[in-house]
């Protein structure tokens, strides 16, 4: 443990007002403003799904049923899709930590194009204001679901080029991060950290960055051609003037495919750099793991045909995207062994980053597994669209990137703001979450396995596992939701404690931990600061 | 192509604080570039595939179609981008031996030539309308044509405008970099924009050399 002393003026204390953070250049303080804006965005699509629960604890729900409320249920699904997906789980660990990280892990000043960086966060702000005037601003509610299936999107009287106008802006954000990063990590190492010395956090954004980079723009012309299908009635999607719904489906998913990687790899990169420090071991495997987000990265744009099994799109394709779902489970499963093999014989200690990390493995491991019957052609047709998908990738995302964004909150938190959470609330908030995760989605297999659809506003209420199971989906979802709550509480309430953190709490081995906490203006106290040990090197 | 950095001769007033030294940041922000390239490769690439789909499925809707389209004017629009792009390229050149009037001119020269094909453009698009011959549903067009017609003009209209989007955007680079020209920013040692906004403009010609052949020579 380090015990150095602060002496040096931090970042947050280097310039004042709030002028120096609406035109900072500072990674490190763009990062913050992430992490402040993408949390909003969590609480804002949270409080979305725990309206959604609330309605379907009872089969007669809280809503009357009549048709106009339907739509009410139907917005309230849709906003909660692409809150989280396009406001907060694609920004939250690249845009947040990462941006916060990746400079001091690389031991660089800054992120390659500091301009851009903050012209992608002002570009975040612009996306969510647009799609919060779609929300608020008296268009009739958008009800689509976050993927704007065709052609339905075209004939309903919903929000739909606002939305997309606002997921196009927000794509631009993404891709400036991506293009950073990529520059970042190729041009601005520091002198001895050679492509394999690098920390694997460094790996899995760059694997990201990758997919941001060439997945986002596919998105932006499908969102353009969707909104010139409502404004122009260019008919490209459109089978009444002889186009094609499915051709529209194979552009989303060509994006939206890889996007779920852009979600998830970053937050494997956190997960090796929390096992390896907290089991005090170098990790299993790193050229394993290393290789195995590029491997990610490629494969994942080759299987998004997985969405459109029953979509009318062509058995002989769906039996490629079939094997080729199966083969991107791989370089993950390569990942989940790697992790474990660490763990083996290490000294493992359980602070609050590491029960998120343990929870991490249990979850996302359960979340990869049940993904498998859904790659499958003839368990898909009876699954397809059911809660069973819904509990899948609930467990891949919130399981899987949530823990993990949370895990890395933990991790760099003292680094962050400089203070020490409180130990004993992070470890109860983490075994809250994780009790109140499975009780919410370990029921919808449940009842996706015995064929209750997805995206309905009510149930048979003559089915009794239909009730029960969804009674405790709801119950589930509040302790999460208080999980969460207690957890950011948490957080938030070590800024006014005086509990001083260390520059180096955890003993970690990266760069990044050479830093004062929190790091001064330009990182480093030397000018170029060099690697002076590879990473994961624990005695 | 190496970078023509003379380390020596540098003024540091042009290296921002991050990097050690402008050879770094020249090779970041050409990286940078091609990255950003890379994506609207990509952007167009959703356009290209959609023609293809398209084409597959109605040759004979396509071939109407490119009947329609005047290939002489698509040439004209041609030469003048390529040649655009030939100016583009001295006129680095030109920087890089610090010939400041020399690569002014040759900027403003690209610059009218981006504005010539703009012209040559909206003559083609206007020719166009006087027929009905519009996007998608709009299509009114009373001549010989294909029942799948609409399709055709569809993604003629939605690739030739977001290209036409793209010359404009060029041209506003151009613009910049031609005024920072004029004040003498530029010399042998800090000639990065200049450079950028060049493989952007080359990107927007070759992309134009994509569409051209695909939808006027369909035959």
């Amino acid at each position: 443990m380090s015990t150095t002393t602060q002496n040096d003026v931090n970042f947050y204390q280097a310039k004042k007002g709030i002028m120096s953070w609406v035109y900072t250049i500072d990674h490190k303080r763009i990062g913050i403003m992430y992490l402040i804006a993408s949390s909003l965005a969590l609480f804002a699509g949270g409080a979305f799904a725990l309206m959604i629960r609330a309605q379907l604890a009872t089969p007669g729900g809280m809503l009357p049923m009549t048709p106009e409320y339907k739509d009410t249920y139907n917005m309230w699904f849709t906003l909660h899709g692409v809150i989280m997906v396009f406001l907060f789980i694609i920004p939250a660990i690249p845009a947040a930590l990462g941006n916060f990280i990746l400079p001091l892990m690389v031991g660089a000043k800054d992120v390659a194009f500091p301009k851009m960086n903050l012209a992608s966060f002002y570009l975040y702000v612009i996306g969510a204001a647009i799609a919060l005037y779609g929300i608020v601003g008296g268009e009739s509610p958008l009800t689509t679901g976050w993927t704007f299936y065709l052609p339905y999107s075209k004939e309903t009287a919903g929000a739909v080029i606002t939305m997309t106008f606002a997921a196009f802006v927000l794509g631009f954000s993404s891709i400036f991060t991506g293009i950073n990063f990529i520059v970042t990590i190729h041009k601005l190492r520091a002198p001895g950290m050679s492509w394999y010395k690098m920390p694997l956090l460094l790996w899995a954004l760059y694997a990201t960055s990758i997919l941001q980079v060439l997945a986002t723009p596919v998105l932006g012309i499908t969102l353009l051609l969707l909104i010139a299908e409502r404004t122009l009635q260019v008919g490209i999607f459109d089978p009444a003037l002889g186009g094609d719904p499915v051709l529209f489906q194979h552009f989303f998913w060509f994006y939206s495919h890889p996007a779920v990687y852009i979600m998830i790899l970053p937050g494997m990169g956190i997960i090796s750099e929390v096992i390896s420090c907290f089991s005090r071991k170098v990790i299993f495997g790193y050229k394993a793991i290393a290789n195995s987000s590029i491997a990610i990265a490629v494969i994942s744009f080759l299987v998004w045909g997985h969405h459109m099994f029953l979509s009318g799109q062509s058995v002989y394709a769906g039996l490629v995207f079939s094997f080729l779902t199966f083969l991107v489970a791989i370089p993950s499963a390569i990942k989940v062994f790697n992790w474990v093999a660490t763990l083996h014989r290490g000294s493992i200690t359980f602070e609050t980053p590491m029960c998120y990390a343990l929870s991490f493995l249990f979850l996302f491991t359960i979340g990869g597994l049940t993904g498998l019957p859904l790659a499958t052609l003839s368990t898909d047709i009876v699954l397809h669209d059911t809660y069973y998908v819904v509990a899948h990738f609930h467990y891949v995302m919130f399981g899987g990137t949530v823990i993990a964004f949370f895990s890395g909150l933990h991790f760099y938190w003292p680094k962050m703001v400089g203070k020490m959470y409180n130990e004993t609330v992070g470890k109860i908030a983490c075994i809250i979450v994780f009790i109140g995760f499975n009780v919410t989605f370990f029921s919808q297999f449940f009842l996706g396995y015995t064929g209750m659809p997805r995206r309905y506003f009510t149930y048979d209420s003559s089915n009794e596992l239909w009730s029960q199971m969804h009674g405790f989906s709801s119950i589930g979802a509040f302790i999460l939701g208080f999980g969460v709550l207690i957890l950011f509480a948490n957080l938030i309430a070590s800024l006014f404690s005086d509990r001083k953190a260390p520059n180096n709490p955890w003993g970690a081995t990266t760069m990044d931990w050479e830093t004062q906490s929190p790091p001064v203006l330009e990182n480093f106290s030397e000018d170029v600061p060099v690697m002076k040990k590879a990473p994961y090197e624990y005695e | 192509m190496s970078s023509k950095v003379d380390t020596n001769k540098f003024i540091p007033r042009f290296v921002s604080h991050h990097f050690s030294n402008a050879d770094q940041e020249f090779e970041s922000c050409k990286l940078g570039m091609w990255l950003f390239l890379l994506t609207e490769f990509m952007l167009f690439g959703g356009i290209f595939v959609a023609y293809v789909v398209f084409r597959t499925w109605y040759p004979e809707t396509f071939e109407s179609g490119a009947e329609k389209l005047d290939w002489k004017m698509g040439a004209v629009n041609t030469v003048i981008l390529i040649t655009s792009s030939v100016t583009m390229a001295v006129a680095i050149r030109e920087v890089q031996l610090n010939r400041k009037g020399r690569a002014l001119a040759l900027l403003l020269f690209t610059v009218l030539c981006g504005m010539g094909f703009l012209v040559v453009k909206y003559f083609e698009y206007n020719h166009k309308f006087e027929l009905g011959i519009f996007p998608g549903d709009f299509f009114s067009f009373m001549g010989d044509h294909m029942s799948n017609e609409h399709l055709y003009f569809s993604i003629y209209f939605m690739a030739t405008a977001t290209h036409v989007l793209h010359v404009i955007l060029g041209l506003l680079a151009i613009l910049w970099v031609s005024w920072r020209t004029a004040k003498g920013e530029f010399y042998e040692a800090y000639y990065t924009p200049v450079e950028m906004v060049g493989l952007y403009w080359h990107l927007v010609d070759l992309i134009w050399i994509f569409l051209f052949p695909l939808l006027y020579l369909t035959k």
